[in-house]
């Protein structure tokens, strides 16, 4: 391939340097530094050794974002140079991204959710009065300096509403605004200190039976030694001693079930990669937590980061795997900082790295920023992400664990379903399936969100119904009806107040007809304008789709025009009609789409219809 | 074919439709369809390329599976029962050629009226189809517009002629990923273009959408022979379409090899009125697979440069 750069188009020293501070200096002519003198100087010396680094693609976007706001064409060249990458797969890569620009940007750029659980505390009025002190979205500050841009939830719902603001800059910074205002928004807009972030409540701390959020419930990040103080790392000198197959078995007799939405075995998939012969293998934690609604996966990397690293560091054990990612969306700056530091400490102190805890095999743990993109928390899209492409899913089969990261066999577990290993392994397989049912093993944890009076991560046993969880959460705030609850987030469903019995277990809600999904129970009050709900629902489909396949790329637009046309009563041909296209296009998403976006993507909404006949 | 000299492969057998068909190890469905002469609606899927299985119009049902199946890329497994006629199948290939129809200009994709007949396929009932949008390019991604419903978006955009080559009118782009592959790794190795945005904004695109001139572009035309809507286009075919003198049954089809280099390539030289309109490869050529460089395709205007002094 013969590189064709973006003619004219340099770089400035900041990008260079951004560039480089991910890449490490370039090496010869090849990669963008100086040609080798002598008789080896025409030699390409590094095309491909710097293709196979295209894993480093994302990181360098964000490196360029990060230091000037935007990817500019120079900054471009320069990373096509160090990579050799073409420009056109580049700036494909860069637009599938809604944090990245490609378009010049201020240096300070605010993101306000309009997402669902903001809503219902007042973001449309926020928004309102941002628009109406500051500016319409994308407009600039009169200096020039700043601009802000509606954005889908930022996994704040307990403290909603939610912004997020990020400075680029030689030293870049990002930081959650979380029970925020117009008035902090606007001072954030402004450059000013629009205050820390409050601290996340967790409403069940002190819960002697908590078990995940046992340490969680501190209020802040629990430090390795404290960690250890409080039993860590016990459970990865149990594994070593029952040995990987010993690990795989409890794990399996735990009956454990993956948290991140399909509900899949845990013991089946980690054995199934331990038995692929093709090495190396990988490890992928899936911490992109972007379904509207969800937070725990926040929670957990913000408080109790040492149990995420244990955890995987068994599940690498039990495994067969070196390496190990893990995938934190690109709007959670604090989690990120967290796990960051936790990693590092657990390097230093021989927790990671080639000889871990002295017992003789190599684990180690890299983190990759996403950049705005639901779709990749897709377990095959989030290898996409990793290896430096449009995060597009892919068909299936061939499955993760015969080829997925890089090609090779790969374990995609959730933050959650991660740090329920330990105590499996502490407590034996069947000792830890005796909490909860017998189709659903263990404790969940719950985001209540909403108009609920107590929001916030909630862990009860499976079995819990959603009744005694609403009360836990007490019930509606402001003393106001129940209209409904929305579960699962936009890929779920919503249910009825007649239905708060529902037993939450996988095979309850699978009978219920509907779905735990990521564990959002979002609370909504007799005041919510459900049609406009529903239309935020749609309009995240459609943003978030990836725009692979036809049956969501089209369907989430027709899906969201024909609701449109509901809510305005300018229908085509009459309620009847409209209600036929949402379901014969939802069928279609269901049964023909790649994955799982467009196959859940009419769900919340046929829901709505069909169990709270919102249009009838 | 070379493969299977190569090796001999290992038979399965499978069901479809209720009949029993046989089929090399590694065959998709949609070759064991074609055994059965059941002929299956495909539009992403080229002969020459890897399946993108991107449109989905080829799906069929499989028993045991909670979602349908591309048949161009699911590989048959021995003891698969398939159903190709389904309820289910019908639904979605005609919902399919709908939402496709409804946002895109099919006018020269071939397939299309015979396929919207065969699934009954309405895409008016969607409503009219929104005006091109000169932005299309710059969509922010994850960003759009809330639309009120009284008319169906489109993918129209204006249509970009900026050499003197080939034109590109990605109004009528279904996203098969085709021209993609075709200038990237799995035949040019050029990389001019590639997929920019996402969702119903993605689209077809250069870098900070350059023109082509300033693009990567060798103009082998690659792209245009894969394109399976006549959304890239050579500019003589796209001249005598708008003055409506576009007229494939009066035109001839010579085989004749490339004069230029010693490759030898085959051309195949469309010809109406005496004048060379379009040039073509084989897709079956051992050779070229279809493709060629900018002089086997484009160099042809000498031939016809009459009036020269
Ligand atoms: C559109 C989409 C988004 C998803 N997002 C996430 C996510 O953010 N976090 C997650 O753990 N799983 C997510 N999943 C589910 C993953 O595909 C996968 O099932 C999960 O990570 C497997 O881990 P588990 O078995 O531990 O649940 C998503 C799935 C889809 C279809
Ligand atoms: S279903 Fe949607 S998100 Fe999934 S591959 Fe298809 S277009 Fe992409
Ligand atoms: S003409 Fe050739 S080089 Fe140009 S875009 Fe098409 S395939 Fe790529
Ligand atoms: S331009 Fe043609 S080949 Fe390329 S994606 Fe669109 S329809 Fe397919
Ligand atoms: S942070 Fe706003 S909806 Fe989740
Ligand atoms: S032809 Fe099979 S998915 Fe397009």
């Amino acid at each position: 391939m013969d590189l064709h750069l973006v003619p004219g188009a340099i770089p400035t020293t900041a990008e260079r340097l951004a560039l480089d501070s991910v890449l490490g200096p370039a090496v010869d002519g090849w990669d963008g530094g100086t040609r080798l003198q002598g008789p080896e100087g025409n030699t390409a010396s590094s095309g491909h050794a710097s293709r196979v680094r295209r894993h480093l693609l994302l990181p360098a976007l964000w490196a360029l974002q990060e230091r000037i706001g935007w990817i500019s064409p120079g900054g471009l060249n320069e990373l096509c140079s160090r990579l050799t990458l073409p420009p056109a797969d580049v700036y494909g890569v860069a637009t599938f991204y809604a944090m990245l620009a490609v378009e010049p940007r201020s240096a300070r750029v605010v993101h306000v959710c309009e997402d669902i659980a903001c809503k219902c505390v007042g973001s449309d009025d926020l928004i309102a009065q941002i628009e109406e002190r500051f500016g319409a979205e994308g407009e600039l500050s009169d200096d020039g300096s700043a601009t802000w841009y509606r954005s889908p939830c930022l996994g704040q719902c307990d403290r909603a509403p939610a912004a997020l603001v990020s400075d680029a800059g030689e030293e870049p910074h990002e930081r959650t605004l979380a029970l925020t205002t117009a008035v902090a928004v606007l001072e954030a807009l402004a450059g000013g200190d629009p205050g820390p972030a409050p601290v996340t409540v967790l409403p069940q701390a002190g819960d002697p039976a908590l078990r995940l959020l046992r340490r969680a419930a501190s209020t802040r990040s629990v430090s390795l030694d404290e960690y250890r103080a409080q039993g860590g790392y016990a459970a990865l000198r149990r594994a070593v001693e029952l040995g990987p197959e010993g690990v795989i078995r409890e794990v399996k007799e735990s009956k454990l079930q993956g948290r991140g939405g399909a509900a899949f075995p845990t013991g089946v998939k980690w054995e199934a990669v331990a038995r692929q012969p093709a090495r190396p293998h990988y490890l992928v934690c899936n911490a992109d937590e972007s379904e509207p609604g969800t937070f725990k996966d926040r929670v957990i990397m913000e408080r109790d980061p040492f149990a995420l690293i244990e955890s995987m560091t068994i599940a690498a054990y039990a495994t067969g795997c070196e390496h190990g990612y893990v995938y934190i969306r690109g709007e959670y700056p604090e989690p990120q900082h967290a796990l960051q530091s936790a990693l590092d400490e657990a390097r230093v102190r021989g927790y990671l790295g080639d000889d871990v805890m002295g017992e003789r095999f190599s684990f180690d743990i890299e983190i990759r920023k996403g950049a705005g993109a639901y779709i990749c928390g897709e377990e095959t899209a989030i290898f996409e992400s990793i290896e430096g492409n449009r995060g597009e899913p892919r068909n299936k089969p061939p499955f993760p664990v015969v080829e997925g990261l890089f090609g090779k066999p790969t374990v995609v577990n959730n933050v959650e379903t991660l740090v329920n290993v330990p105590d499996i392994v502490l407590r034996s397989g069947p000792s830890y399936a005796e909490t909860g049912t017998e189709g659903s093993t263990g404790t969940k944890l719950f985001c209540l969100c909403g108009h609920v009076e107590r929001p916030g991560v909630y862990e009860v046993p499976f079995g819990t119904t959603l009744r005694e969880l609403y009360d836990l959460a007490g019930g509606v705030m402001g003393g106001k009806e129940l209209q409904c609850i929305l579960m699962g987030g936009a890929a779920g469903g919503f249910l009825r107040p007649d239905e708060l019995d529902l037993p939450l277990t996988f095979e309850a809600v699978r009978e219920a007809k509907t779905t735990l999904g990521s564990g959002v129970v979002l609370v909504l009050d007799e005041t919510v304008d459900l049609p406009r709900l529903l239309m935020r629902l749609a309009a995240f489909f459609r943003n978030e789709s990836c725009g692979q396949c036809v049956p969501c790329r089209v369907g989430t637009v027709r899906q969201q025009e024909a609701l449109a046309r509901l809510v305005s009563g300018k229908t085509a041909g009459g309620v009847q009609k409209e209600l036929a296209v949402i379901a014969e296009v939802g069928q279609c998403m269901r049964d023909a789409s790649i994955c799982g976006l467009g196959q859940t993507a009419s769900s919340a909404i046929e829901s709505a219809i069909g169990r709270l006949g919102v249009f009838s | 074919m070379s493969e299977l000299l190569l090796a001999p492969k290992r038979m399965i057998e499978l069901e479809i439709d209720g009949q029993s068909v046989r089929v090399f190890e590694g065959e998709t469905i949609l070759g064991a369809c074609r055994r059965l002469g059941i002929d299956t609606p495909t539009l992403c899927y080229g002969d020459t390329l890897e399946p993108a299985n991107a449109c989905r119009v080829c799906v069929v049902e499989v028993e045991g599976a909670r979602v349908l199946a591309p048949a161009c890329s699911r590989k048959a497994e021995a003891g698969m029962k398939v159903q190709t006629d389904s309820e289910r199948v019908r639904h979605s290939r005609k919902m399919v050629l709908e939402l496709l129809a409804s946002s895109v200009d099919l006018s020269t994709t071939d397939e299309i009226p015979g396929y919207l007949e065969r699934y009954d396929a309405q895409p008016e009932r969607f409503g009219p189809p929104a005006p091109p949008d000169p932005d299309r390019d710059r969509k922010r991604t994850g960003h759009h517009v809330e639309p009120d419903g009284q008319t169906a978006a489109t993918v129209y955009a204006p249509v970009k002629i900026d050499n003197e080559l080939y034109v590109r009118d990605y109004s009528k782009c279904i996203l098969c990923y085709k021209c993609v592959d075709a200038c990237g790794e799995q035949f040019q190795n050029t990389f001019a273009i590639h997929v920019a945005g996402r969702g119903f904004d993605a689209r077809i695109s250069t870098e900070y959408v350059a023109e082509l001139p300033d693009s990567a572009c060798v103009y082998c035309g690659n792209c245009i022979a894969v394109c399976p809507t006549g959304a890239l286009m050579f500019v003589s075919e796209h001249a005598l379409r708008a003055e409506g003198d576009w007229r494939e049954d009066d035109q001839t089809v010579t085989t004749t090899v490339c004069p230029y280099c010693g490759v030898g390539c085959n051309l195949e030289l469309h010809v109406q009125d005496n004048t060379i309109v379009k040039v073509t490869s084989p897709d079956d050529h051992d050779i070229t697979r279809g493709n060629l460089c900018i002089k086997g395709r484009f160099g042809f205007q000498h031939v016809q440069a009459r009036d020269a002094p």
